[in-house]
């Protein structure tokens, strides 16, 4: 029999805010990105100077990650299931632009969108399934099926899934834990009520 | 050219903004203390980058990458292979 799944907990980072379903940790009108994702940093105090070396994708998945984990630990077993649209188009022309003089060892290695699940499973202590998938927009069915099947099959006991985006220097993260406690059912129409309320601005390929 | 004490000044100075060291100071790199490992805690991609900015501050290419194990072994070190190496 199917275990019924609940959203426990979300996190969204959007146009200068990074909130949950409780509060609002930051809300400015920086434009800049590095700047932004450094105030995130300093606003949810987190001590990990590995952080500045990442690149943009990773930064917004450790500041999203932190929430959550902050208040619902991870099993080392939590699984991560993210996608987005522009996979990690920044940092692929970040690297091109240093080709033309000194290419840069360190930005070669976020030169792939799943890194961020390294970075988050190295933060975290995890030892868990990850997948990253690009769609072209928002993708509810294919986060729950995944999630579902995890949970159903005892692959992982809670699953981290959702949509974590950049393109352009605009960002559009929306990470959830799924489990089989909380108050919120985990379905295709609520992940698609949370992801798109607040958020005029989806970044998808169309 | 550069005085050796400005060296190991420059040098820290382009450490701490090229590895993205943020929550470091050059002058808290001391002239001694090991870059990896228990010292600075630099790893190997930084290493890597240590390679490219020899290359693009200072001429020098090193053609085998375990080379850096005996260079990058702290500041003192470095500086000295800089200053019997370097082509600008």
């Amino acid at each position: 029999m199917q275990k019924e799944l609940y959203i426990k907990h979300w996190v969204k980072i959007k146009a200068g805010k990074i909130f949950d379903v409780e509060e609002t940790f930051l809300a400015t009108e920086e434009k800049d990105l590095n700047t932004f994702l450094k105030l995130g940093y300093q606003r949810l105090q987190i001590s990990y100077p590995k952080f500045h070396k990442m690149d943009g994708l990773s930064k917004l998945g450790i500041l999203a990650s932190e929430i959550i984990s902050r208040k619902h630990s991870f099993s080392k077993e939590t699984a991560l299931i993210f996608s987005n649209a522009a996979s990690c188009l920044e940092t692929d022309e970040e690297f091109q632009n240093s080709m033309q003089n000194f290419p840069s060892p360190a930005t070669f290695v976020y030169t792939l969108p799943n890194i961020v699940l390294g970075e988050l499973s190295i933060r975290h202590g995890l030892q868990s399934e990850n997948s990253f998938f690009v769609s072209p927009q928002f993708d509810a069915a294919l986060l729950v099926d995944y999630s579902t099947n995890l949970i159903n099959t005892k692959m992982a006991p809670q699953v981290l899934c959702g949509w974590i985006d950049l393109q352009s220097g605009e960002y559009d993260v929306f990470l959830c834990l799924i489990s089989s406690e909380g108050k919120t059912q985990f379905s295709e129409e609520m992940l698609r009520k949370i992801y798109y309320a607040e958020n005029d601005r989806p970044t998808h390929r169309t | 050219m550069l005085k050796m004490t400005d060296l190991h000044t420059e040098l820290k100075e382009s450490i701490v903004e090229q590895l993205n060291l943020e929550e470091m100071e050059p002058a808290d790199i001391s002239d001694e203390e090991p870059l990896f490992g228990d010292g600075l805690g630099l790893d190997s991609i930084d290493a890597l980058e240590l390679i490219v900015l020899l290359e693009k501050d200072y001429g020098i290419k090193l053609t085998e990458p375990e080379q850096g194990r005996e260079i990058f072994v702290s500041i003192n070190k470095m500086a000295q292979f800089i200053e019997e190496n370097r082509t600008k």
